[in-house]
């Protein structure tokens, strides 16, 4: 095998610590939009200095495979990206993070098959015993990260019901996979030649990584998703650390931990959105039962119903709106319908405003790119802290395929599910109008006690034709 | 007498580095604006497929290993997420607009 030299070692080490460099950039620029274009660039620029250092070590002798896998694999991604619909992000986004998962299962176990390519065996073949330890949990996370991701996907996409799988045992039989992976790493590090029933301990651990990836998500319910989506992405980070540490290479080091701490904190912002602990949402079961009690007696009390002329006329007499979109919005596709309505408004002289609750949707951030895409001006759009005390000088507030996230149960109901939770204080509007297909309670199966209040007017139907109806009217 | 250079274990080095670049991380991830979390977390799937590297080296040998096919494999997978991640992003940020 042809040797480093000493410069080009060097020359290596630093291009990677360049690229680490852009890559924080590239999450830098992410502090406001205007800045965030430029971001995205430093890390397309961090990416080719790393590809670009690692092919031209002279390990690396064959290139038409390579060349052919990126052309192949690139040419998918990119055909993908510019064909998802935005609705479509959270998917988009699991289905990605499964594919780095499994990249990393596959370095990891090429790393096993072949370490001499990899620098991390002695002569005769023995791997050391921290590259063994490191392989292991790369593989591991990486395995997890993808039947995790692979879950999550099916359940956005709809392949799989969002319903909760639980079944007796589960706990106990995930902490004794979790046990008998570490168990096998443990042993698998002791003695690399471990094999059971003809299968090396190392295919083994990553085995049960893959079973237990699928049994952590299965019962976690469909509207948990944003907490999913952003644990999947804090793992994919820490496997990408793994497979790092694996090849002693600095900038995947400090890109999985960057990955990582982004993931985590997502998770956690998603979490206290929920004001859920993060246990809570991974033993999962939240939602499962159908709706509670209370949502029962609630189909019996009057509302009052309007059509999109009631609703037209309400607004178009408003001085200030404040819309709360939510996923249900998402799958209307009712945004660009809903611009289109805020800007009538705003020619009959009406000041209109977006109020979007961190867990509105299926992703963190998912409201303020449906109503990027649709052209609503990001300084239009507020988080909940921002906007909340708005509320009471509002005329009336437009709720569209949002329900948990505006429920005043939230505050007042020590009983109820949700409570403590952060909520919307829609109900302090002069009129709350809510676009819904039915009465049904939202996905923690809590009945909206503001669905039978005075002020609220509720428009039941398909949020895109309803937003279109009003529009009709208003012009 | 004879001067001897004690160097850390490697894996402390790294260890040092993967502890302060969580740091980094959570100061720079806290200082996202919540309307960018989905092009986060776009932005971020494409950077961890840096991973890429692992491949290229597990690829890069002559001869047709099982190591070198899984090397080969898992570049094509990364290549997916460098491209399509990179571009997501784009195409979302492109669409956040100020107030005309």
């Amino acid at each position: 095998m042809p040797e480093m030299s000493e410069f080009q070692v060097n020359a290596t080490a630093a291009a990677y610590l360049v690229s680490a460099i852009l890559f924080i950039m590239a999450l830098r620029g992410l502090s406001s939009p205007e800045s965030s274009r430029q971001g995205n660039m430093f890390g397309i620029l961090g990416m080719i200095i790393a590809v670009a250092a690692t092919v031209l070590s002279p390990d690396i002798v064959s290139y038409q495979w390579i060349i052919g896998a990126i052309i192949v694999g690139g040419g998918i991604g990119f055909m993908i990206s510019q064909r998802i619909s935005m609705t479509a992000m959270p998917q988009l986004v699991a289905a990605f993070h499964s594919l780095v998962g499994m990249a990393a299962v596959l370095v990891a176990s090429g790393a096993f098959l072949n370490p001499g390519a990899f620098g991390i065996a002695d002569v005769a073949g023995d791997i050391f015993t921290a590259s063994k330890i490191e392989m292991s949990l790369g593989s591991a996370i990486g395995a997890i990260t993808f039947s995790g991701s692979v879950i999550a996907f099916l359940k956005l996409q709809g392949l799989m019901s969002g319903a909760p799988i639980v079944f007796k045992g589960q706990h106990p039989l995930n902490a004794l996979i979790g046990i008998a992976i570490f168990a096998l790493i443990g042993l698998f590090a002791y003695d690399q030649q471990t094999a059971y029933l003809g299968l090396n301990a190392f295919w083994w651990l990553t085995a049960i990584a893959f079973l237990i990836g699928f049994l952590l998500i299965i019962p976690i319910g469909g509207a948990d998703m944003p907490v999913v989506i952003s644990m999947v992405n804090s793992y994919s980070g820490w496997a990408a650390a793994g497979i790092g540490f694996t090849l002693q290479n600095n900038a995947l080091i400090v890109t999985g931990a960057l990955v990582g701490s982004s993931g985590a904190i997502l998770s956690y912002i998603m979490c206290k959105g929920m004001n859920r602990s993060f246990f809570n949402v991974i033993l999962g079961g939240f939602g499962g039962e159908a709706a509670g009690p209370a949502a029962g007696e609630g189909e019996a009390k009057p509302v009052r119903r309007g059509s999109a002329d009631d609703a037209a006329f309400i607004l178009k007499n408003a001085g200030k709106v404040i819309i709360v979109p939510g996923y249900g919005m998402a799958v209307a596709q009712a945004q660009h319908a809903l611009r289109e309505m805020a800007d009538i408004l705003k020619s009959h002289g009406v000041t209109v405003l977006y109020a979007v609750h961190p867990v509105a949707g299926r992703m963190p951030g998912h409201m303020n790119v449906l109503l990027a895409e649709a052209n609503v001006p990001y300084d239009e759009v507020f988080e909940l802290d921002d906007i909340n005390n708005e509320f009471a000088t509002a005329d009336v507030a437009f709720v569209i395929g949002a329900n948990d996230v505006t429920n005043p149960a939230a505050k007042t109901d020590p009983e109820s599910p949700i409570y403590g939770m952060p909520v919307l204080d829609v109900e302090k509007a002069k009129s709350v109008l809510f676009v819904k297909r039915s009465l049904a309670a939202g996905y923690a199966g809590v009945a909206n006690e503001l669905f039978f209040r005075d002020n609220t007017m509720m428009l039941f139907g398909d949020a895109k034709k309803m937003t279109e109806g009003i529009n009709k009217a208003l012009n | 007498m004879e001067i001897v250079l004690l160097a850390a274990n490697p894996f402390i080095e790294q260890l040092s580095i993967f502890v302060l670049a969580i740091f980094v991380g959570y100061y720079v991830v806290w200082s996202v604006t919540p309307a960018l979390h989905t092009p986060l977390m776009s932005v971020t799937n494409a950077i961890s497929s840096v991973i890429i590297v692992g491949a290229l080296i597990a690829a890069g040998p002559e001869g047709a290993t099982l190591s070198k096919i899984l090397g080969i494999i898992a570049i094509g997978l990364a290549a997916v997420n460098i491209f399509g991640g990179f571009a997501v992003t784009h195409r979302m940020l492109s669409m956040y607009k100020k107030k005309k």
